[in-house]
């Protein structure tokens, strides 16, 4: 972050040209990474020594992560051996935690394909440092996700019933049900991250391989492919992933809308909304880009990326962000305000519960957190250049967009239109198996950032041979060479 | 001999039901359903494949009590049907039964949340049977297990029962032979079964030209084949 940036209004700024050739080129290349260029063996040195790295702090999250999958394991377990019962879910309120946390953990996924595809596509040169962290975290959350719909069922040994696989009894899974499309779609999605993500890693994979020894040494070596980095391996690497860039897109789209169509096509009051397609993806984006921001904070610091992470890229980020909450607050408008003219008696009874009811101080939250907090804040370039205060803002993206889908879910589901069968939901142990979940993305991220590359080195070093200034008069713009 | 195509259809008489829940009972100890303890019910698990529902009607004190039995009301165009992604929940087409096959659910719970009637109950624990219950199981009936839907079947095994007797003496199946558990035992008769598509039959003739009946939640488009006859204030004459 420069002087030249904060301490004055716009207006006031010194012009370009006052300043000389030499201190235009400095501050340039002290805000843009890839105005910035290191020798790659340096590159490779700055990424692969945290993954070595394995102090006691280290050891300790190890543990603490460890310890509370470890406990949802068990109440999991618990949960196989005694029945659903051990959670608070009841008559009217069938699904409960376990399906918020698979709604929340897919939008969590979003933001990755997005930054790293959609921004790819559109060649927003600042993704670069930041496609790997946000594609691992995709990942890892929509792995939590599939997770949790098996832990929601109440025979999850029965399963792969879900499957269409030849049998005997001549049973079908039922393509009719949204549950299947979903089933499909975030298999599809779960397939075409894994895929993605391995794409993009092969380059760093030989990278690594080749400045490795022991285990990793043959491990990467087995991963890499026998990569090379010959002409035509490059060529075919960028034509891939291009090709992949533009198919995931629209996978990403569809998935999020699938989950929506859950509830969107079943009957339930509050449900049975049509725009909750589009909805659903905007507050997956909206969670999914505040969690990213998150992760960059903890790996700028905890892994010493401030080289690759910095002040440009949580900028870039935050107006994303304020540009999504605005979104969000778009759809959730339109998802109150048609059902509120419509005045059917049940949708009445539940905005009273979300105004004045019990439900009232959650909605509040929930506004105040996707709203009014990051709708104001990040306005302001002092809040997007500040890490901490950025942080803070995200967490709270985050416990908004959770309770959204929390009132969707239970709250929702707890009345209808025979208020004889009214109930509410108190989560139970599912509670324990919720905070093992969002232990379990942590963990898996703690473990992946130990064996693979966290910053895409070679996207890095693209990225800068690409990128230059070019004299004007007496400015220095930055300009961007435009490979075949 | 082929069965004919039936609409097996309930009529309820709201005027004549007094409240008494026979029907709850009778229908625990037809079909084996769980009998939860009292913190499980607190916490909204009370399992019954009918229930009545009590409203008052009215301001203090001109208060009255209104009572609306609800059971599976076995939609012709159900919600429940196309949710379920194993095929568990199905309509039988020549019965026009809305069956729940308990073999084949692995417990997604959607088809519950899809019923806007919620008379689907889920076993979240193993039922347990106390004595001297367990001794009087009705062998005719699967006792669920945990992690299952379960709901009213209208009494399927008595209706196999009667259909089988009538096949097996060569003659067709008189109305008023097949008789569910809370049908036979309300003491008001307030409960009427039969086959819609039988001209002939009593819940055809309570049906046809009644101004009284009414469908739950009509408007959901569901084709409920319960039919409820209008009671108190609201009588007309038939």
């Amino acid at each position: 972050m420069s002087a030249h940036e904060t301490e004055h209004p716009v207006w006031r700024r010194p012009l370009l040209e006052d300043e000389g050739l030499e201190e235009q080129a400095e501050r340039l290349r002290r805000r843009h990474l890839l105005l910035d260029p290191r020798f790659p063996w340096e590159m490779n040195d700055d990424v692969l020594r945290p993954m070595y790295r394995t102090r006691p702090t280290f050891w300790v999250i190890f543990v603490a992560l460890g310890g509370l999958v470890l406990m949802g394991a068990v109440t999991w377990g618990a949960q196989i051996y005694w029945g659903l019962g051990i959670t608070g879910l009841n008559r009217p309120i069938n699904w409960g935690l376990y399906l918020v946390n698979t709604v929340y953990f897919i939008g969590i996924g979003h933001a990755g394909t997005f930054i790293s595809a959609a921004l790819r596509v559109l060649k927003v040169e600042w993704r670069r440092p930041i496609s790997r962290a946000a594609e691992t975290l995709t990942l890892f959350g929509l792995s939590t996700a599939a997770l949790a719909i098996f832990i929601h069922l109440g025979r999850v040994w029965k399963a792969y019933w879900l499957l269409p696989y030849p049998n005997q009894r001549q049973l079908w899974p039922n393509w009719r049900s949204p549950l299947m499309w979903d089933f499909m779609a975030i298999l599809t999605y779960m397939t075409g991250s894994v895929l993605f993500i391995y794409l993009g890693l092969l380059p760093d994979l030989a990278m690594a391989r080749d400045h490795t020894r022991g285990w990793r040494h043959r491990l990467y070596a087995i991963l890499s492919l026998g990569w090379r980095g010959t002409e035509k391996e490059w060529a075919y690497h960028k034509t891939s992933l291009d090709i992949f860039s533009y198919i995931i897109i629209p996978v990403m789209f569809s998935v999020h809308t699938i989950v929506s169509w859950d509830f969107a096509m079943s009957i339930q009051p509050g449900w049975n909304s049509t725009i909750f397609g589009p909805y659903f993806i905007l507050g997956a984006l909206f969670s999914g880009v505040a969690a990213v921001i998150i992760v960059m904070a903890i790996i700028r610091k905890a892994m010493r990326l401030q080289y690759f992470l910095r002040d440009e890229h949580f900028n870039g980020m935050a107006k994303f962000l304020l540009i999504l909450s605005f979104a969000w607050a778009y759809f959730y408008f339109n998802d109150y305000i048609v059902p509120w003219y419509g005045g059917e008696p049940v949708m009445k009874v539940l905005f009273d519960l979300f105004h004045r009811g019990w439900a009232a101080p959650l909605w509040f939250l929930m506004l105040f957190s996707n709203l009014f907090l990051p709708g104001i804040a990040l306005w302001s370039r002092r809040v997007r250049s500040s890490i901490p205060v950025l942080v803070v803002i995200c967490i709270f993206v985050q416990i908004g967009m959770y309770l959204e889908r929390y009132l969707i879910i239970p709250v929702m589901s707890g009345r209808n239109e025979l208020p004889f069968d009214w109930g509410t939901y108190i989560p139970r142990l599912e509670t324990l198996i919720t905070l093992a979940s969002f232990a379990l993305v942590a963990f898996l991220y703690l473990l992946f950032s130990r064996v693979f590359p966290l910053i895409p080195v070679w996207e890095i070093l693209e990225g800068q041979i690409l990128q230059g200034l070019k004299r004007i008069g007496r400015a220095l713009i930055p300009s961007r060479a435009e490979p075949h | 001999m082929e069965q004919p195509e039936r609409k097996w259809t309930m009529v309820i008489d709201l005027d004549k039901c007094t409240g008494c829940a026979a029907c709850v009972v009778a229908c625990h100890a037809e079909n084996n359903v769980p009998i939860v303890t009292a913190r499980e019910v607190a916490r909204g698990r009370g399992q019954h494949w009918i229930r009545i529902e009590r409203y008052w009607v009215g301001e203090y004190p001109d208060v009255k009590a209104r009572f609306l039995p609800i059971l599976c009301q076995h939609c012709g165009n159900a919600p429940c049907e196309p949710v379920c992604p194993a095929y568990a929940s199905i309509h039988s087409q020549r019965e026009n039964l809305n069956v729940q096959v308990y073999n084949r659910c692995i417990g997604t719970r959607y088809c519950a949340n899809n019923c806007p009637y919620k008379v689907r109950f889920f076993n979240h624990f193993d039922p347990v049977f106390a004595e001297p219950l367990d001794q009087q199981l009705n062998p005719d009936v699967t006792v669920r297990s945990a992690g299952v839907m379960e709901k009213c079947t209208f009494c399927v095994q008595r209706i196999r029962r009667a259909e089988e007797k009538a096949l097996a003496e060569g003659r067709p199946l008189d109305d008023g032979e097949v008789v569910p558990a809370c049908v036979g035992t309300c003491p008001t008769s307030a409960l009427v079964f039969g086959d819609l598509y039988d001209p002939e039959s009593q819940v055809t003739r309570l049906v046809n030209h009644n101004a009284r009946k009414f469908r739950l939640l009509e408007h959901l488009g569901t084709e409920p084949a319960v039919y409820y006859l209008k009671g108190g204030s609201s009588h007309v004459s038939t």
